[in-house]
Protein backbone atom coordinates (compact mmCIF):
# COMPACT_ATOMS: atom_id res chain seq x y z
CA UNK A 1 0.00 0.00 0.00
CA UNK A 2 1.17 3.49 -0.79
CA UNK A 3 1.46 5.64 2.31
CA UNK A 4 1.37 9.41 2.68
CA UNK A 5 4.86 10.84 3.04
CA UNK A 6 5.91 13.35 5.68
CA UNK A 7 8.56 16.06 5.28
CA UNK A 8 9.91 17.86 8.34
CA UNK A 9 11.30 21.33 7.70
CA UNK A 10 13.34 23.26 10.24
CA UNK A 11 16.02 25.93 10.41
CA UNK A 12 18.05 23.35 12.28
CA UNK A 13 19.23 20.11 10.66
CA UNK A 14 19.50 18.47 14.10
CA UNK A 15 15.95 19.43 15.04
CA UNK A 16 14.51 18.00 11.83
CA UNK A 17 16.64 14.83 12.05
CA UNK A 18 15.84 14.34 15.72
CA UNK A 19 12.13 14.67 15.11
CA UNK A 20 12.34 12.29 12.14
CA UNK A 21 14.08 9.74 14.36
CA UNK A 22 11.41 10.12 17.02
CA UNK A 23 8.41 9.78 14.73
CA UNK A 24 9.90 6.83 12.83
CA UNK A 25 10.15 5.10 16.19
CA UNK A 26 6.54 5.92 17.03
CA UNK A 27 5.00 5.39 13.64
CA UNK A 28 6.85 2.43 12.30
CA UNK A 29 9.32 2.49 9.47
CA UNK A 30 6.83 2.14 6.62
CA UNK A 31 5.99 5.82 6.41
CA UNK A 32 8.52 7.82 4.36
CA UNK A 33 9.62 10.50 6.81
CA UNK A 34 12.22 12.84 5.38
CA UNK A 35 14.04 15.55 7.32
CA UNK A 36 14.78 18.76 5.44
CA UNK A 37 16.59 20.88 8.02
CA UNK A 38 19.28 23.47 7.50
CA UNK A 39 21.21 24.57 4.48
CA UNK A 40 23.03 22.37 1.99
CA UNK A 41 26.32 22.86 3.87
CA UNK A 42 24.68 21.79 7.14
CA UNK A 43 24.49 25.29 8.62
CA UNK A 44 21.30 26.77 10.12
CA UNK A 45 18.73 27.95 7.59
CA UNK A 46 16.13 26.63 5.20
CA UNK A 47 17.07 25.38 1.79
CA UNK A 48 14.60 25.49 -1.08
CA UNK A 49 16.51 22.73 -2.88
CA UNK A 50 16.61 20.45 0.15
CA UNK A 51 12.89 20.73 0.72
CA UNK A 52 12.21 20.14 -2.96
CA UNK A 53 14.30 16.97 -2.92
CA UNK A 54 12.73 15.80 0.34
CA UNK A 55 9.25 16.11 -1.17
CA UNK A 56 10.11 13.89 -4.11
CA UNK A 57 11.85 11.43 -1.81
CA UNK A 58 8.81 11.22 0.46
CA UNK A 59 6.40 10.79 -2.43
CA UNK A 60 5.08 7.24 -2.84
CA UNK A 61 2.07 8.42 -4.81
CA UNK A 62 -0.31 9.01 -1.89
CA UNK A 63 0.60 12.66 -1.30
CA UNK A 64 3.08 14.42 0.96
CA UNK A 65 2.42 16.40 4.13
CA UNK A 66 4.94 19.10 5.06
CA UNK A 67 5.42 20.31 8.61
CA UNK A 68 7.54 23.31 9.51
CA UNK A 69 8.67 24.77 12.80
CA UNK A 70 9.15 28.55 12.60
CA UNK A 71 9.18 31.63 10.40
CA UNK A 72 11.58 31.00 7.58
CA UNK A 73 10.86 27.27 7.38
CA UNK A 74 7.17 28.01 6.84
CA UNK A 75 7.84 30.92 4.47
CA UNK A 76 10.15 28.79 2.36
CA UNK A 77 7.61 25.97 2.15
CA UNK A 78 4.81 28.39 1.27
CA UNK A 79 6.94 30.00 -1.44
CA UNK A 80 7.85 26.64 -2.89
CA UNK A 81 4.22 25.47 -2.97
CA UNK A 82 3.17 28.80 -4.52
CA UNK A 83 5.69 28.18 -7.27
CA UNK A 84 4.05 24.85 -8.02
CA UNK A 85 6.84 22.68 -6.60
CA UNK A 86 5.48 19.38 -5.30
CA UNK A 87 2.30 19.65 -7.34
CA UNK A 88 2.87 16.22 -8.82
CA UNK A 89 3.47 14.78 -5.37
CA UNK A 90 0.31 16.59 -4.11
CA UNK A 91 2.35 18.25 -1.36
CA UNK A 92 0.50 20.30 1.27
CA UNK A 93 1.63 22.26 4.32
CA UNK A 94 0.01 21.49 7.68
CA UNK A 95 -0.99 24.30 10.03
CA UNK A 96 0.19 22.27 12.97
CA UNK A 97 2.65 22.19 15.88
CA UNK A 98 5.93 20.67 14.71
CA UNK A 99 6.44 17.81 17.16
CA UNK A 100 2.89 16.85 18.06
CA UNK A 101 1.73 17.38 14.49
CA UNK A 102 4.48 15.16 13.11
CA UNK A 103 3.65 12.38 15.57
CA UNK A 104 -0.07 12.52 14.74
CA UNK A 105 0.64 12.65 11.00
CA UNK A 106 3.02 9.69 10.98
CA UNK A 107 0.79 7.53 13.16
CA UNK A 108 -2.19 8.28 10.89
CA UNK A 109 -0.13 7.71 7.75
CA UNK A 110 1.17 4.39 9.08
CA UNK A 111 -2.44 3.24 9.50
CA UNK A 112 -3.03 3.95 5.82
CA UNK A 113 -4.80 7.28 6.24
CA UNK A 114 -5.15 9.37 3.09
CA UNK A 115 -3.58 12.81 2.69
CA UNK A 116 -6.64 14.66 4.02
CA UNK A 117 -6.85 12.55 7.18
CA UNK A 118 -3.11 12.76 7.78
CA UNK A 119 -3.30 16.53 7.46
CA UNK A 120 -6.37 16.70 9.71
CA UNK A 121 -4.65 14.55 12.34
CA UNK A 122 -1.63 16.86 12.31
CA UNK A 123 -3.76 19.95 12.59
CA UNK A 124 -5.89 18.52 15.41
CA UNK A 125 -2.68 17.99 17.37
CA UNK A 126 -2.73 21.68 18.21
CA UNK A 127 -5.62 20.97 20.56
CA UNK A 128 -3.66 18.57 22.76
CA UNK A 129 -3.34 19.96 26.25
CA UNK A 130 -0.28 19.19 28.29
CA UNK A 131 -1.77 19.92 31.67
CA UNK B 1 18.33 63.53 -21.50
CA UNK B 2 15.61 62.31 -23.79
CA UNK B 3 14.71 59.40 -21.56
CA UNK B 4 14.92 61.42 -18.35
CA UNK B 5 11.49 62.87 -18.73
CA UNK B 6 8.18 61.47 -17.70
CA UNK B 7 6.50 58.16 -17.16
CA UNK B 8 6.38 55.58 -19.87
CA UNK B 9 8.62 57.52 -22.21
CA UNK B 10 11.56 56.15 -20.24
CA UNK B 11 12.46 52.71 -21.46
CA UNK B 12 14.48 50.69 -18.97
CA UNK B 13 16.29 47.82 -20.60
CA UNK B 14 17.76 44.67 -19.10
CA UNK B 15 21.05 46.52 -18.51
CA UNK B 16 19.22 48.89 -16.17
CA UNK B 17 18.01 45.99 -14.04
CA UNK B 18 21.43 44.33 -13.96
CA UNK B 19 22.81 47.66 -12.81
CA UNK B 20 20.14 47.89 -10.09
CA UNK B 21 20.97 44.44 -8.73
CA UNK B 22 24.68 45.21 -8.90
CA UNK B 23 24.17 48.43 -6.90
CA UNK B 24 21.86 46.64 -4.47
CA UNK B 25 24.45 43.90 -3.92
CA UNK B 26 27.15 46.51 -3.33
CA UNK B 27 24.93 48.41 -0.87
CA UNK B 28 23.99 45.25 1.02
CA UNK B 29 27.66 44.23 1.26
CA UNK B 30 28.61 47.72 2.50
CA UNK B 31 25.80 47.74 5.08
CA UNK B 32 26.13 44.10 6.09
CA UNK B 33 27.42 44.87 9.58
CA UNK B 34 24.71 47.44 10.26
CA UNK B 35 21.93 45.09 9.09
CA UNK B 36 23.31 42.29 11.19
CA UNK B 37 23.60 44.44 14.30
CA UNK B 38 20.03 45.71 13.85
CA UNK B 39 18.97 42.08 13.56
CA UNK B 40 21.04 41.08 16.59
CA UNK B 41 18.96 43.52 18.66
CA UNK B 42 15.57 42.02 17.83
CA UNK B 43 16.10 39.02 15.56
CA UNK B 44 18.61 36.24 15.17
CA UNK B 45 21.49 38.42 14.02
CA UNK B 46 21.95 37.04 10.55
CA UNK B 47 20.13 39.48 8.27
CA UNK B 48 23.22 41.21 6.88
CA UNK B 49 25.14 38.00 6.36
CA UNK B 50 22.16 36.21 4.81
CA UNK B 51 21.21 39.01 2.47
CA UNK B 52 24.82 39.55 1.44
CA UNK B 53 25.10 35.86 0.59
CA UNK B 54 21.85 36.11 -1.39
CA UNK B 55 22.72 39.20 -3.43
CA UNK B 56 26.26 37.98 -4.06
CA UNK B 57 24.75 34.76 -5.42
CA UNK B 58 22.18 36.73 -7.44
CA UNK B 59 24.84 38.88 -9.03
CA UNK B 60 26.91 35.80 -9.87
CA UNK B 61 23.86 34.03 -11.32
CA UNK B 62 23.13 36.99 -13.61
CA UNK B 63 26.73 37.03 -14.79
CA UNK B 64 26.79 33.28 -15.35
CA UNK B 65 23.56 33.28 -17.31
CA UNK B 66 22.79 36.74 -18.69
CA UNK B 67 19.02 37.19 -18.98
CA UNK B 68 17.39 38.49 -22.15
CA UNK B 69 14.61 40.58 -20.64
CA UNK B 70 14.18 42.73 -17.53
CA UNK B 71 11.49 40.35 -16.26
CA UNK B 72 13.74 37.32 -16.69
CA UNK B 73 16.53 39.07 -14.79
CA UNK B 74 14.34 39.76 -11.78
CA UNK B 75 12.78 36.28 -11.74
CA UNK B 76 16.30 34.88 -11.73
CA UNK B 77 17.29 37.19 -8.87
CA UNK B 78 14.23 36.11 -6.87
CA UNK B 79 14.85 32.43 -7.43
CA UNK B 80 18.48 32.80 -6.40
CA UNK B 81 17.53 34.70 -3.24
CA UNK B 82 15.00 32.04 -2.25
CA UNK B 83 17.51 29.25 -2.63
CA UNK B 84 20.59 30.94 -1.19
CA UNK B 85 19.62 33.29 1.66
CA UNK B 86 18.62 30.67 4.23
CA UNK B 87 16.59 32.95 6.50
CA UNK B 88 13.08 34.36 6.23
CA UNK B 89 14.31 37.21 4.06
CA UNK B 90 15.07 34.70 1.28
CA UNK B 91 11.49 33.71 0.49
CA UNK B 92 10.28 37.25 1.27
CA UNK B 93 12.66 39.19 -0.97
CA UNK B 94 12.69 36.29 -3.42
CA UNK B 95 8.94 36.60 -3.80
CA UNK B 96 9.18 40.38 -4.24
CA UNK B 97 11.67 40.04 -7.11
CA UNK B 98 9.99 37.05 -8.74
CA UNK B 99 6.62 38.81 -8.73
CA UNK B 100 8.08 42.03 -10.12
CA UNK B 101 9.80 39.98 -12.82
CA UNK B 102 6.66 38.04 -13.69
CA UNK B 103 4.64 41.26 -13.87
CA UNK B 104 7.15 42.67 -16.38
CA UNK B 105 6.71 39.60 -18.56
CA UNK B 106 8.87 39.54 -21.66
CA UNK B 107 8.91 43.29 -22.28
CA UNK B 108 12.26 44.40 -23.66
CA UNK B 109 11.82 47.96 -22.40
CA UNK B 110 10.01 48.87 -19.23
CA UNK B 111 8.42 52.23 -18.54
CA UNK B 112 8.64 53.85 -15.10
CA UNK B 113 4.91 53.44 -14.55
CA UNK B 114 5.09 49.82 -15.64
CA UNK B 115 7.90 49.25 -13.15
CA UNK B 116 5.87 50.90 -10.38
CA UNK B 117 2.92 48.62 -11.15
CA UNK B 118 5.21 45.60 -11.13
CA UNK B 119 6.62 46.65 -7.74
CA UNK B 120 3.01 46.83 -6.53
CA UNK B 121 2.58 43.21 -7.66
CA UNK B 122 5.77 42.27 -5.78
CA UNK B 123 4.48 43.98 -2.66
CA UNK B 124 1.13 42.19 -2.93
CA UNK B 125 2.96 38.87 -3.27
CA UNK B 126 5.09 39.37 -0.19
CA UNK B 127 2.12 40.58 1.85
CA UNK B 128 0.19 37.46 0.91
CA UNK B 129 3.14 35.26 1.83
CA UNK B 130 4.10 36.91 5.10
CA UNK B 131 0.74 38.34 6.08
CA UNK B 132 2.23 41.67 7.20
CA UNK B 133 0.44 45.02 7.05
CA UNK B 134 1.75 48.55 7.53
CA UNK B 135 2.74 49.06 11.17
CA UNK B 136 3.88 45.47 11.81
CA UNK B 137 7.55 46.59 11.76
CA UNK B 138 8.60 44.85 8.55
CA UNK B 139 9.81 45.67 5.04
CA UNK B 140 6.16 46.36 4.17
CA UNK B 141 6.42 49.58 6.23
CA UNK B 142 8.98 50.78 3.68
CA UNK B 143 7.51 49.40 0.47
CA UNK B 144 4.03 50.84 0.92
CA UNK B 145 4.91 54.55 1.39
CA UNK B 146 7.81 54.43 -1.10
CA UNK B 147 5.57 52.92 -3.75
CA UNK B 148 2.84 55.46 -2.97
CA UNK B 149 5.39 58.27 -3.42
CA UNK B 150 6.57 56.77 -6.68
CA UNK B 151 3.05 56.41 -8.09
CA UNK B 152 2.04 59.89 -6.96
CA UNK B 153 5.16 61.46 -8.46
CA UNK B 154 4.70 59.68 -11.77
CA UNK B 155 1.03 60.71 -11.87
CA UNK B 156 2.12 64.32 -11.36
CA UNK B 157 4.40 64.03 -14.37
CA UNK B 158 7.55 64.89 -12.43
CA UNK B 159 10.95 63.92 -13.89
CA UNK B 160 11.67 60.24 -13.53
CA UNK B 161 14.93 60.57 -11.61
CA UNK B 162 13.38 63.10 -9.23
CA UNK B 163 10.49 60.74 -8.57
CA UNK B 164 12.73 57.75 -7.78
CA UNK B 165 14.96 59.93 -5.58
CA UNK B 166 11.90 61.11 -3.67
CA UNK B 167 10.66 57.53 -3.27
CA UNK B 168 14.08 56.50 -1.88
CA UNK B 169 13.95 59.44 0.58
CA UNK B 170 10.52 58.26 1.72
CA UNK B 171 11.83 54.68 2.02
CA UNK B 172 14.72 55.78 4.25
CA UNK B 173 12.55 57.84 6.54
CA UNK B 174 9.95 55.04 6.65
CA UNK B 175 12.68 52.62 7.76
CA UNK B 176 13.62 54.96 10.61
CA UNK B 177 9.93 55.24 11.49
CA UNK B 178 9.91 51.55 12.40
CA UNK B 179 12.09 52.33 15.46
CA UNK B 180 9.28 52.96 17.95
CA UNK B 181 7.02 50.22 16.59
CA UNK B 182 6.33 46.91 18.28
CA UNK B 183 7.03 43.95 16.00
CA UNK B 184 4.05 41.81 15.09
CA UNK B 185 5.74 39.47 12.61
CA UNK B 186 8.77 37.21 12.66
CA UNK B 187 11.09 36.39 15.51
CA UNK B 188 11.03 39.96 16.84
CA UNK B 189 7.31 39.58 17.59
CA UNK B 190 8.18 37.23 20.48
CA UNK B 191 9.92 40.15 22.14
CA UNK B 192 6.71 42.18 22.48
CA UNK B 193 7.46 45.62 23.86
CA UNK B 194 11.19 44.85 23.95
CA UNK B 195 11.15 45.08 20.15
CA UNK B 196 10.37 48.79 20.49
CA UNK B 197 13.24 51.25 20.11
CA UNK B 198 15.06 49.35 17.35
CA UNK B 199 14.94 49.87 13.61
CA UNK B 200 13.58 46.84 11.80
CA UNK B 201 16.38 45.17 9.80
CA UNK B 202 14.02 44.17 6.97
CA UNK B 203 12.82 47.76 6.69
CA UNK B 204 16.45 48.93 6.64
CA UNK B 205 17.40 46.54 3.85
CA UNK B 206 14.27 47.47 1.88
CA UNK B 207 15.37 51.13 2.02
CA UNK B 208 18.76 50.09 0.59
CA UNK B 209 17.02 48.53 -2.41
CA UNK B 210 14.97 51.69 -3.01
CA UNK B 211 18.09 53.87 -2.80
CA UNK B 212 19.94 51.54 -5.19
CA UNK B 213 17.00 51.81 -7.60
CA UNK B 214 17.03 55.62 -7.44
CA UNK B 215 20.80 55.67 -8.03
CA UNK B 216 20.37 53.39 -11.02
CA UNK B 217 17.75 55.76 -12.47
CA UNK B 218 20.07 58.71 -11.79
CA UNK B 219 22.93 56.90 -13.48
CA UNK B 220 20.79 56.47 -16.58
CA UNK B 221 19.08 59.81 -16.63
CA UNK B 222 22.15 62.00 -16.46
Amino acid sequence: MKLVGVVLVSHSPKLAEGLAELVRELGGDQVPVIAAGGMDDGSLGTSYGRIERAVSEADQGAGVLLLGDLGSALLTVKTLLDEGVGQEARAVLADAPFVEGAVAAVVTASAGGDLESVRAAAEEARLFRKL
Amino acid sequence: MSEAHTGDAAGLDVGFFLDWIDRAATAVAAEKERLTSLDAAIGDGDHGTNLDRGFTAARAALEAKPPEFPGAALVQVGTTLISSVGGASGPLYGTVFRRIGKALGEAEYVGARQLADAIAAGLAGVQKLGGASVGDKTMVDVFVPALDALLAGLADGASVHGVFDAAADVAESAARSTIPLRARKGRASYLGERSEGHEDPGAASAALLWRALAETVDGRAR
